[in-house]
């Protein structure tokens, strides 16, 4: 066929060129090009947008990277140093008396010799104490106990105050009165003076069988853990009954109760995802302050049993040589805070993140 | 108000009779009683000594007559040394206050000063440092810091000697214990500042031409105070309990150290009074705070 000669163009005509356009003009958009065309963002979930917020908050980051280091030594530490925190050192099953307080990284006059004749000891990072204990082992198990105590002290508050406070803010009415109105008086009372009181009794009154888990951790641990469960919750139980106020009158719940759906399942299927991000920062808030309260028990006396360390108990022993030993204040010391510090900074990135009250 | 005032003054009373019936009974529920001594005593002195204390009547009555002995400010006597609890209490309580006023001082001045001068400043070196000191004291617990102190300058520079009965330094006890509040009020004086500092009322008093000195202290900051305020109540329980380790470290001979040492010494009388004592001290302390907040703000309504 012969080649059709192009047309000349009258000026005036409104018919577009075709021939100044490629075949590939005409091709349907691929996937990746319509992608371009959109100017939404990825859609996002409540949780998303939160972490999202808070790892772009520099401070939150490096708390998170501080408190997961910590938790890596005290889990991994026990494993790789080869002494125990209530073992008392010894060399070839010989006492070693010279290994009494010695500074960090020293060995003493027996393990010295030892390591002359060709074995092999591991350093004691930290020094040791006054009773021929490694004292970096020491410390690490200080740290899990305050972890442990902070962690699990929360937990019972968690418990208690979001059953107190839902059905109490859930019912209304009278109920929520006389609950409240016990919750107002638990909250009067001076809880420090109570706590070392309860700890003061429970101590004579709680008697454990001997070897079992609650005698290891002594009857001031556990009666700490009574005193936090008696004690603390009110503070999470008004939190919770405020928000469950609040979200009752939403129209889903209505909804939900024009279907037949039973409290029970209203409260755990609709009030109480709602208010998670509330009860999250506060028992994230919670953990510092119960690790507080552990090491001011422990530094009056009235702590963890004794072999067992704490931070705070540690701290309180290292009065006695301060003057020629300070290393063994600064050690806890340094833990104490950093914990303390990192989980408030945490605790404050997240409510930054996760509160909805707190969004522009 | 009137109505309100009534209101809050009988549930502190409510949650001072609940504190003295809960110490009571606790008290009583530790096995063995006081005369239960090594060197075993007779059964003929045990009844009498019980009947001389009252110990041979039934508890709710022991409660009433140790209630009816608070009244007259009689708290009984000491197990460990025998001395009436009222005298030591008496001696050792002034030393205390003295310190805890001191360092409730000093924080509510210092940390509304740095506080204010925070929000003032926002963003600028003042600021950030403010900020970084508040964050970092308030995750230091009161007893490491004092001890660090003690450490630095007592035993290590000597700048301070350590204290005894002769020369009691009260520099380093009041630095300790104000720490924690200081910076607590500080991280709260700066909230409320540049929240006072953004509101309408400011900008009209700029738009008038006030002196910035004017619009600072007369507007601003009595506004920025109110939620300070508020925050006092709950510090002094705070105090209270510091001055407990903050007293036992620099061996001050006040209430807190004394209490420190009836628990170790397990002396109970000593216990249940010195906690009655000093709830029933925290408990007055919160309601005038709480009171005195509503008289200062009037927006507040009473419920």
């Amino acid at each position: 066929m012969e080649e059709q000669k192009p047309l000349k163009k009258n000026p005036l005509s409104m018919q577009l060129d075709l021939s100044k356009f490629s075949e590939e003009t005409f091709k349907a958009a691929t996937d990746e090009e319509k992608r371009q065309q959109d100017v939404m963002g990825e859609s996002t979930t409540f949780f998303k947008d939160g972490m999202r917020k808070l790892f772009k908050n520099p401070l939150a980051v490096m708390s998170i990277v501080v408190i997961v280091l910590i938790l890596l030594i005290i889990t991994f530490a026990p494993m790789i140093v080869p002494y125990k925190y209530e073992e008392i050192l010894s060399v070839n099953g010989v006492r070693d008396k010279g290994a009494k307080n010695l500074a960090p990284f020293k060995y003493s006059q027996l393990e010295q010799e030892y390591i002359d004749n060709g074995g092999s000891r591991f350093p004691h990072l930290f020094g040791t104490d006054e009773q021929c204990r490694d004292y970096f082992i020491r410390v690490v198990y200080g740290t899990r106990i305050s972890f442990f105590i902070g962690f699990f002290a929360s937990i019972i508050v968690l418990i208690i105050g979001m059953l107190y406070g839902s059905i109490s803010g859930y019912l209304g009415g009278k109920v929520d009165l006389v609950m409240m109105r016990i919750v107002d008086i638990i909250y009067s009372l001076p809880d420090m003076l109570m706590i070392i009181l309860l700890s003061v009794v429970l101590n004579e009154v709680l008697k454990f069988s001997s070897g079992s888990l609650l005698a290891k951790l002594g009857t001031n641990m556990v009666s700490l853990f009574i005193v936090f469960g008696l004690l603390y919750w009110v503070g999470m139980a008004r939190l919770i009954r405020g928000q469950i106020l609040s979200i009752k009158e939403n129209e889903y719940i209505l909804a939900a109760k024009s279907i037949g759906t039973k409290p029970g399942r209203i409260i755990r299927k609709h009030i109480l995802p709602n208010c998670l991000s509330v009860i999250i920062i506060s028992t994230a808030l919670q953990i510092p302050s119960a690790i507080f309260t552990e090491s001011f028990l422990s530094f009056v006396g009235i702590g963890v049993k004794a072999p067992m360390p704490s931070l705070g108990s540690l701290a309180n022993a290292a009065r006695e040589g301060l003057q020629s030993y300070p290393y063994k204040l600064i050690f806890p010391a340094i833990v104490i805070c950093l914990i303390v510090l990192s989980l408030n900074l945490l605790g404050d990135g997240l409510r930054d993140a996760f509160d909805p009250k707190l969004k522009r | 108000m009137g109505k309100y005032i009534v209101k809050r003054i009988l549930l502190a009373i409510l949650t001072v009779f609940i504190i003295c019936l809960i110490t009571f009974f606790l008290m009583h529920a530790v096995p063995g009683g006081p005369f239960n001594k090594e060197k075993a005593l007779s059964q003929a002195t045990i009844e009498a000594l019980n009947a001389r204390y009252n110990l041979d009547k039934p508890v709710w009555q022991q409660f009433l007559l140790y209630m009816r002995n608070l009244f007259k400010g009689d708290f009984g006597v000491s197990l460990k040394n025998g001395r009436e609890i009222t005298k030591i209490i008496g001696e050792a309580f002034p030393i205390s206050a003295k310190l805890g006023v001191s360092a409730m001082i000093v924080a509510l001045f210092l940390g509304t000063v740095f506080g204010s001068t925070a929000a003032l400043m926002r963003n600028k070196l003042p600021d950030r440092l403010i900020v970084f000191f508040s964050t970092l004291f308030t995750a230091v617990p009161s007893f490491i810091l004092a001890t660090l102190l003690l450490l630095l300058f007592c035993i290590k520079l000597k700048w301070v000697p350590v204290w005894d009965a002769n020369s009691n330094n009260y520099v380093l006890p009041v630095i300790a214990l104000s720490a924690y509040p200081m910076a607590y009020i500080t991280r709260l004086s700066k909230t409320s500042m540049l929240d006072a500092l953004s509101q309408d009322y400011i900008r009209t008093a700029r738009a008038k031409g006030v002196s910035k000195f004017k619009m600072i202290f007369k507007h601003a900051l009595r506004n920025s105070l109110i939620p300070v305020i508020t925050y006092a109540g709950p510090q002094i329980a705070y105090i209270i309990t510091g001055s407990m380790v903050i007293e036992t470290i620099f061996t001050v001979g006040g209430l807190g150290s004394k209490f420190v040492t009836a628990i170790t010494n397990r002396d109970y009388t000593m216990i249940m009074a010195t906690t009655i004592f000093l709830a029933t001290l925290m408990v007055i302390a919160n309601l005038i705070c709480d009171l005195l907040y509503k008289l200062v703000d009037p927006r507040i309504k009473y419920d």
